[in-house]
């Protein structure tokens, strides 16, 4: 928001935004509609009726990682996504969040193997693992209430921001029609 | 199409080229008949396979040839179906059928990538599924299945591609 950069220290204007920020941040939690493998099946479960994710103001899934708040890595991070992952994670705005769900995406799970990322938690910073394979709708949920008890105690002067040199961003050749056919 | 046909036509054009190999509908086909015989599976009129499935590569290490590749070929006339199966060994050049199907371009493109084989007159051979500076191919029996530093930080500008 830029106010967080104003602030100074602890007073009592500082808690008062911090409360209505924190509180309004954490109702609006929107995800990057982006998902992997099977896990992706489940999180999409978890904004249908039976679950309804719109209960924790989540239902704005964004085809745009410039408008979410919120990266659900869900599923298996192959070695040849992980630079796009990282992508759209440098794409997101801050304040950011990811959670890696399920087993791949937090570990590798059962592929130990050449072609899989052991762990999302390699290239970008994760929030909150879920376990899982794949974890149950009611399980993103629990997910995305620990992001949002995270959110809000969150002191905005003292948030550990996206720092640029702390994760490098890579640079990418446009993928025009001419290069991918050589 | 009863296979005796296709084998048939074939020792009538090209003796002593192909012979059934077990099975109900594969034949294998001598390396220097190769592409004489799978242009004419797609050009003749009686068989017509005009549609080239898929191309299967099977590692079969210590045996000398090393591989098998096998291509399976769809006629859209009657549906019947055929496989063709050819042995190449770890250094020689197989011959593209990217020019008779087009199918075969990224079919021969997967084969390369995972199992190693190269394909002679290809006009795209690179590598298709992995990335561009993976080393070795994936697929073959002597390749480890965790490969090259697993056990370290991953980097992903280590990956050229795209």
């Amino acid at each position: 928001m830029g106010i967080e950069n104003q602030l100074v220290g602890d007073n009592i204007l500082v808690t008062s935004i911090n409360k209505l920020v924190n509180w309004s941040r954490s109702n609006s939690v929107w995800p990057c509609t982006f998902g992997l493998a099977c896990c992706a099946l489940e999180m999409i479960a978890s904004t249908l009726a039976n679950f309804d994710i719109s209960r924790f103001g989540s239902e704005v899934f964004r085809p745009s990682p410039r408008q979410s708040d919120l990266l659900i890595v869900a599923g298996t991070v192959s070695k040849k996504m992980a630079p796009l992952v990282r992508r759209i994670y440098n794409q997101i705005a801050d304040p950011k969040w990811v959670i890696a769900m399920g087993a791949c995406a937090s570990c590798g799970g059962v592929f130990q193997s050449y072609a899989v990322l052991q762990g999302v938690d390699q290239i970008i910073p994760v929030d909150v693992y879920l376990p899982g394979c794949p974890p149950r709708p009611e399980a993103v949920l629990a997910g995305l209430m620990k992001i949002q008890e995270k959110i809000r105690t969150e002191n905005l002067s003292q948030r550990p921001d996206f720092k640029p040199g702390e994760f490098k961003e890579i640079s990418y050749p446009q993928a025009t029609f001419s290069n991918l056919r050589k | 199409m009863n296979i005796q046909t296709v084998l048939n036509a074939i020792e009538e054009k090209y003796p002593q080229a192909a012979a059934l190999t077990g099975g109900e509908n594969e034949i294998s086909v001598a390396r220097d008949r190769f592409i004489d015989v799978m242009h004419m599976l797609h050009d003749d009129p009686a068989l017509a396979f005009d549609m080239l499935i898929d191309i299967a590569a099977m590692d079969r290490i210590p045996r000398v040839p090393r591989f098998d590749i096998v291509y399976i070929l769809l006629s859209t006339k009657d549906f019947s179906r055929l496989l063709v199966r050819l042995s190449a060994g770890e250094d020689e050049e197989v011959p593209s059928v990217s020019g008779i199907w087009g199918s075969g371009n990224w079919a021969e493109r997967e084969v390369y990538d995972l199992m190693g084989i190269k394909f002679s007159n290809h006009p795209d051979l690179r590598r298709i599924l992995t990335w561009k500076n993976f080393e070795g191919h994936p697929l073959r029996k002597d390749f480890p299945l965790k490969g090259k530093n697993f056990d370290q930080q991953f980097d992903p500008s280590e990956i050229q591609d795209y």
